[in-house]
């Protein structure tokens, strides 16, 4: 299974940085390039628990393809999620339900985000995409 | 260096996470452990374990001995005396649900249970939670600028239908000494039982239950540099009257048929099952390590890290400090910056603090914020510590803004 464009460009970018301050500021630029959430998508529906700040996440099957769409008002957790995006956006629901996400973060040099004592919310917003896939599989 | 503490060599934690380069600064979550204690563990278990109070063996009786002189310990530690009991549980949270079922049967509806605005999830949710079952009120005295309990409210609040009051001692998130005195005194003549939150409390200076004049008493061992898994609570005689039992099982029962039976009086017949015995022994070695040391010494370090550290924060553009701390811990904000973000930040660099909302979300909803960054100290950090914060802090700061 090839991978995204995108995902393509932020494997790239990422392998490549060797500080903690870059990897940092790479989070948030790609937070920064998440495309902006409607007001009205912006509901309490749309809210992922369970996470520090407030995320948003929807989803939905356009022609066979999964488009997801977030927000958050934590800039960490925005890059975070646009990395995500970045991966899952594109894929058939059969891609979706294969792909393995925590090794993409892993591939990122980010899993430590994803420890279970981290309360940034990553995990909640993986569980909350794998549930929103499964209602409309 | 500007504040050492003679006694961070004590913990050979500290020096290992050094090595990691972690600077641990959430002391209010748990504490790191005295050599004395693993030691005490170490010994225990390499000496024979046994359970306690069952056994006629001599392991058993080496094992109850233990056991029973760190109750003392403890007993000593606040000053018990005679005039109450040491009941062992598995931690504060614990202490508090075994009173909050055991006095259930005092409440009838419209009594009225009296909580502060600043309360731990641990001694909110019991209460709550009771109101709920027998359809009392919960009344919530509200905090004054400082994130003190304001007594000129607590006046009109606490009244003739006021049947328990359950405060803190000191706050896990806003760093101030409770009016403890003034709140006990006034919800005893109105007849009222009162209970203490000594989580945070317990840990900073020497208390005496018998001058707070509560009825009950309640800390957690972990936070007092002991083990996991052990909890206090303290119950005046005259209060343990009415407490019911709770958890049933082996060791509190006197006499049992297949239809009926009798229970043991306290402390025991609050202690169902197994205890924490390693736990509790360890304790004690805690307690014993923590009356060698010189105790003025101790809250002298303890308060020059903490002016050091509020200082710090308040010269620092854009911080806001939640209320106004006076020992152990600062929680602060910083205008336009996410506390996620900052955590985030922090913790890439190796400080170990606290983000989010410190299991106190009404707390920090009635304050407007989503949540906050805790500092907090031991008596084993030094300014060192405090410098690798500020600078991880600056760092952060740089990076966000
Ligand atoms: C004020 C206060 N009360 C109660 C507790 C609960 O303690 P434990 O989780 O050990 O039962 C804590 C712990 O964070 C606390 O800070």
């Amino acid at each position: 299974m090839s991978l995204p464009v995108e995902a393509v460009a932020a494997l790239e970018a990422f392998q490549a940085v060797g500080s903690w301050e870059q990897r940092a500021r790479m989070l948030m630029q790609w937070g920064e390039r998440l495309p902006a959430l409607p007001a009205e998508d912006k509901v309490d529906a749309n809210l992922v628990q369970g996470c520090e700040s407030l995320v948003w996440l929807v989803g939905q099957l356009h022609d066979g393809h999964w488009q997801f769409a977030a927000s958050s008002e934590a800039r960490m957790i925005r890059g975070l999620v646009a990395l995500l995006l970045a991966r899952v956006n594109g894929l058939s629901a059969a891609e979706l339900q294969a792909v393995d996400l925590p090794d993409w973060f892993n591939q990122l040099g980010l899993s430590r985000q994803l420890s279970p004592s981290r309360s940034n919310g990553l995990n909640a917003v993986l569980q909350r995409m794998r549930a929103l896939s499964l209602i409309q599989n | 260096m500007l504040v050492p503490s003679p006694w961070r060599a004590d913990f050979p934690a500290i020096a290992t996470l050094q090595r990691q380069d972690q600077t641990y600064l959430d002391n209010a979550a748990t504490t790191q452990k005295p050599q004395a204690l693993l030691d005490a563990i170490s010994h225990y278990y390499a000496n024979g374990a046994a359970n306690v109070h069952r056994a006629q063996h001599l392991p058993g009786a080496h094992a109850t001995q233990a056991f029973e002189d760190s109750r003392s310990k403890v007993a000593q530690w606040l000053n018990a005396g005679g005039s109450g009991q040491i009941v062992f549980t598995h931690g504060a949270t614990s202490a508090l649900n075994l009173l909050a079922y055991g006095l259930e049967h005092l409440f009838n509806a419209g009594d009225e249970i009296v909580v502060s605005a600043l309360e731990h999830h641990a001694n909110l949710l019991p209460w709550q939670q009771l109101a709920k079952r027998r359809a009392a009120t919960l009344v919530v005295l509200p905090l004054n600028d400082d994130g003190v309990i304001d007594l000129t409210a607590a006046a009109e609040l606490i009244g003739p239908r006021t049947r328990l009051l359950a405060v803190s001692q000191l706050s896990n998130v806003l760093g101030a000494w409770q009016p403890l005195q003034t709140l006990i005194t006034t919800a005893k003549a109105h007849g009222a039982l009162t209970v203490v939150d000594g989580a945070q409390g317990i840990v900073h200076g020497r208390h005496d239950v018998q001058a707070l004049g509560c009825d009950f008493y309640v800390f957690s061992s972990h936070k007092l540099y002991g083990p996991d898994g052990v909890g206090v609570l303290f119950g005046r005689n005259e209060a343990l009257h009415h407490l019911h039992h709770w958890q049933f099982g082996g060791e509190m029962v006197q006499q049992a048929d297949y239809h009926s039976a009798s229970f043991r009086p306290a402390p025991l017949g609050f202690e169902a099952g197994t205890p924490p015995i390693a736990g509790v022994i360890g304790l004690g070695a805690s307690l014993d390590y923590l009356s060698s040391l010189d105790q003025p010494a101790v809250i002298a370090h303890e308060a020059a890290l903490h002016e050091y550290l509020l200082r710090g924060l308040k010269a620092r553009n854009g911080v806001r400090v939640l209320g106004s701390p006076q020992v152990a811990l600062v929680s602060f904000v910083v205008e336009g910056v996410h506390n996620a973000d900052l955590a985030h930040l922090l913790t890439e660099q190796g400080i170990a603090v606290r983000a989010g909302h410190h299991c106190a979300m009404p707390l920090l909803k009635a304050m407007h914020l989503s949540g906050a960054i805790r500092v907090s100290l031991a008596l084993y950090n030094d300014s060192d510590d405090l410098e690798r914060f500020f600078e991880a802090l600056d760092q952060a700061l740089d990076m966000l803004r």
